[in-house]
């Protein structure tokens, strides 16, 4: 199959490549060297792929990588661009919510999602939001309770701002 | 400041959370190509002819390979732990549908995927057999002949044995369990059985092996490195230097990743090309790869007038699929706690690992004992309900307590049963009053422990560096998979080094630079590669010492280490090793009757106690609280401990309600996510965890392992609770809603029909 050629914004900068129609968007990041989207399930069911375009969390292993063109992908990698860690990483650290890492990443981008559009989720609204994410290691007790405190913390930096 | 107890956040962190952590899975090297595996289309087989034709012929793919090239490598490619029998390609016959008959090597992991579905295959069918119960008999043969791998000592016997499925049998004898039996007030008989489910990481097995001249290095997700090295370099008829094995993180293991898996099949493609080669299997793949052994347990209790459990013999059939990987070692590893925590004079196991044609079966989460606690602690709790005793104290009148031998002959120690039984007790509120719920709606509560003991005796050898800064390195073999195993031990070696955990470098797995360790596997790492690299960090402080008095520095002042080695060399130089090798004393059971005083250097305790409600019109179970406690011995780091202990329980939670894979003439046929239910964040019932206060005396700062102990006792004590619920018994995993609705229709005379 003949290649395409792509330009696309990849975590705040303009770039282009030329890629096969039936590559997907994992694919495609691997090619920039980003790894933190990993297709696992391959089915879209697990959310270890997870990635933004356009700011809408998309399946990266069913996503065509050629749909990328002219949008704007965020991924994981992007969120400490600046060096210092988002507040919901933070949050995850301190809460233990991952233990093998590697869905860490999707949770970690739909928690961003979520907190974006319900600044105060209650655990129910958390677990049916992240219910797309799935963790083999089965650390959702400490996922609900790393959203939780990254919302808090996101109130608190909030509120001073609003203050000032 | 003191490590030991510290709640530190696991070291890599910070990795995990921004994408950035190295795993196999993102591994590129210049010049690698991928490979595809085409399987097995057969339960079992004779290989008459595969054609390559058409695979071959497609633009883009560099090589195809059989078993026939393999064997032009490596002439006796059989590989495994306890058997070598399995073939790194099938060459002769096929045992199970999924296994590697040829693989394809492509620059573009689609070429080699579209090739492989070109290789076509024929076999002249033979008779399958599915059930552990019918490859008890020698009607259809999976192996003609068994070949024991001779690691271990007390397999040797069973070398070349042939017409039989049984690749190992295990007996146990204590006490006179027949005259027991016959003496006894009452006596109870029940069979139960557990599903073939599977551990599915979420980065799938994948390796990358890189020749070099006469030499290879391999990067693999593996729980087990140094096997790894040592087998390869068995293949090859090498000596171990020539295999370097390199494992990062892991995304996941559970078990799965033990021992070789992929690792012999990208070495011997990488010599057979020269290039490097990756493997990488899809979610789907992994179904054909390792799975938890199905089981049937046949179990027999003698109760005396005072309800004291006299006599129990146990029956312990293992279905490990076609090839034997640990199985055997799960079989008696195991099979002698199949008479659980109990106090009991006359007791007798036989255990049976069997060959049959599935997806072979190895360790998952337990190394076997989930599947035994589901059967003892179903059926214990039966006994009691059928006296008319109250199950928790039926348990506690039955407990094995430390200073008292366990069926094996060895004494228990600093093992917390009745703190675990307590702790449970007390947090479900077992004495007090409930609400049972609506007729439609019924609630019910149940409980049950279990106890494992480590699998012994294995080595674990550690090496810490001083350098000339006084900054730290640890080197071990371990892999931390999620475990949070790396954490725990620079824990460990800041508390003696008297340095902050976070600041001692922990090498990553490489058997060219860190030394032997058995494997991470069976909960043994905190234990004994802890013992190790306590007694490690402890050598290097003796040799900063001694460093410091040939320094000329006065005995017992305190000197930074710095400081120690600018006097002793000048400069900025030098560095101290300090090593430590732990291997625990160990007595082999007695062949015939299984009785040793040493058969483990420690006990695992955990146990479970659920409050469920039965909807009685369709039979779905719904968890409202679910309580795990363990015994771990004191903490080395309670944050992690905790999630362990949370995590493992709900793995086990998906074994009890939802996971199996489902078999059509030896096919799987929900090889996916899709159809193979896990659980998710909204399957996650109100939980507490708690880890009874204990100390392993011979463990590293009074700790012992936990990765395993959390799975123990969870289906059971949901089977009892929903007997206790809605006065039905569950006897085979997975309790689904199909499966508590046709027992409650049976019951009510009215029984669904099959299907």
């Amino acid at each position: 199959m003949s290649a395409r050629s792509i330009s696309f914004t990849l975590n705040g900068q303009l770039v282009s490549t030329t890629i096969e129609p039936h590559r997907n968007l994992v694919e495609l990041l691997q090619r920039f060297d980003l790894f933190g989207a990993r297709e696992s399930c391959g089915q879209g069911l697990c959310g270890c792929c997870t990635v933004l375009v356009d700011g809408q969390a998309v399946s990266g292993c069913l996503y065509f990588a050629v749909w990328a063109d002219g949008k704007s992908v965020t991924t994981v990698e992007h969120l400490d661009a600046d060096g210092a860690l988002s507040n919901v990483q933070e949050a995850f650290i301190a809460c233990g919510a991952f233990q093998c890492g590697f869905c860490t990443p999707g949770f970690v981008l739909m928690t961003h999602q979520l907190l974006k559009h319900n600044p105060d989720p209650s655990d129910e609204d958390i677990r049916h939001y992240l219910s797309g994410n799935l963790c083999r290691c089965a650390a959702y007790p400490e996922i609900v309770a790393a959203v939780k405190q990254a919302a808090k913390a996101a109130g608190t930096t909030a509120g001073i701002s609003a203050g000032q | 400041m003191k490590q030991i107890g510290r709640e530190l956040p696991r070291l890599e962190a910070r990795a995990k959370v921004s994408g950035r952590a190295e795993y196999t899975h993102n591994l590129r090297l210049p010049g690698m190509l991928y490979g595809k595996v085409t399987r097995s289309t057969v339960p079992h087989g004779v290989i008459r002819r595969i054609d390559t034709t058409a695979a071959r012929a497609l633009p883009g793919v560099h090589r195809v390979v059989t078993g026939e090239d393999i064997r032009k490598l490596i002439p006796e490619p059989y590989y495994g732990p306890a058997f070598h029998d399995q073939p790194i390609l099938a060459f002769d016959k096929v045992r199970y549908v999924g296994e590697p008959v040829a693989a394809v090597l492509a620059s573009d992991p689609h070429v080699a995927e579209h090739a492989a579905q070109l290789i076509t295959a024929e076999y002249d069918e033979l008779p399958a057999v599915y059930d552990e119960l019918a490859a008890m008999q020698p009607d259809t043969l999976v192996h003609e002949v068994l070949r024991p791998a001779g690691t271990f000592a007390d397999l040797k016997h069973l070398q070349g044995r042939k017409g039989t499925n049984v690749a190992l049998d295990y007996h146990l004898r204590r006490g006179d369990a027949d005259k027991a039996f016959a003496n006894a007030h009452r006596v109870f008989e029940h069979t139960f059985k557990t599903q073939q489910c599977l551990h599915l990481p979420f980065e799938p097995h994948v390796a990358v092996a890189e020749p070099g001249d006469e030499r290879l290095t391999i990067y693999s997700s593996n729980q087990t490195p140094s096997f790894v090295r040592i087998e390869i370099a068995r293949l090859f008829g090498w000596p171990e230097n020539r295999v370097r094995v390199k494992v990062p993180y892991l995304g996941g293991g559970y078990g799965s990743k033990v021992y070789v898996k992929l690792e012999a099949l990208v070495a011997a493609l990488a010599m057979l090309v020269r290039r490097p080669v990756k493997i990488a299997l899809t979610m789907e793949e992994q179904f054909y790869m390792i799975t938890k052994h199905p089981t049937t347990f046949r179990i027999k209790s003698g109760v005396d007038k005072d309800g004291r459990i006299i006599a129990r013999a146990c029956e312990v059939y293992w279905n490990g699929g076609a090839y034997a990987d640990i199985g055997p070692r799960v079989t008696q590893k195991s099979g002698f706690t199949a008479a659980g925590p109990y106090d009991i004079e006359n007791v007798s196991i036989d255990s049976y690992a069997l060959y049959t044609n599935r997806t072979p079966a190895g360790a998952l989460r337990g190394f076997g004992v989930p599947q035994l606690v589901w059967g003892y602690e179903s059926h214990t709790d039966l006994i009691a309900r059928e006296l008319g005793m109250d199950p928790v104290a039926f348990r506690r009148k039955n407990l094995l307590r430390n200073g008292r031998p366990q069926a094996s002959g060895t004494v228990l120690r600093d093992a917390a049963v009745g703190e675990v039984l307590d702790a449970l007790v007390a947090r479900i509120g077992w004495n007090a009053p409930f609400n049972r719920g609506s007729p439609t709606l019924r609630r019910g509560r149940g409980i049950a422990i279990g106890l494992k003991a480590s699998i012994s005796p294995t080595t674990s050898v550690a090496m810490v560096n001083v350098s000339a800064d006084g900054s730290v390195y640890l080197y071990k073999s371990t892999v931390d998979m999620g475990q949070g195993g790396d954490t725990a031990f620079a824990q460990i070696v800041g508390e003696v080094l008297d340095v902050k955990a976070e600041d001692v470098r922990v090498v990553a797995p490489d058997t060219d630079v860190t030394p032997y360790d058995m494997g991470t596997l069976g909960s043994r790492s905190l234990y004994h590669m802890g013992n190790a690299v306590r007694l490690a960090a402890e050598d290097a402080r003796a040799k900063l010492r001694a460093l410091a008095a040939e320094a000329g520095l006065p005995e017992g002042t305190n000197y930074p280490p710095a400081e120690i080695f600018r006097k002793r060399y000048g400069m900025q130089a030098g560095n101290v090793i300090g090593t430590g090798s732990f291997v625990p004393s160990y007595k082999p059971p007695d062949p015939q009757t299984g009785q040793s005083d040493n058969v483990t250097p420690f006990w695992m305790v955990g146990g479970a106690a659920a409050e469920v409600e039965v909807d009685t019109e369709t039979g779905h179970v719904r968890v409202l609280r679910l309580i795990n406690a363990a015994d771990c011995g004191k903490l080395i780091n309670p944050a992690v401990a905790r999630t362990q202990l949370s995590g493992a329980a709900i793995m086990q939670l998906g074994f009890t309600l939802s996971e199996a894979m489902q078999l059509d003439g030896g096919q799987v046929t929900n090889a996916s996510l899709a159809d193979y239910k896990i659980p998710g964040i909204g399957d996650v019932p109100p939980m507490e965890n708690e880890l009874v206060a204990a100390e392993q005396h011979s463990g590293p700062f009074g700790a012992k392992g936990l990765g395993e102990t959390g799975t123990f006792g969870v289906s059971p004590a949901i089977a009892n609770a929903v007997h206790d619920a809605v006065d039905v018994r569950i006897t085979e995993l997975p309790i689904t809603a199909e499966a508590v609705l046709r027992a409650l229709r049976a019951k009510a005379g009215r029984p669904l029909e099959d299907e």
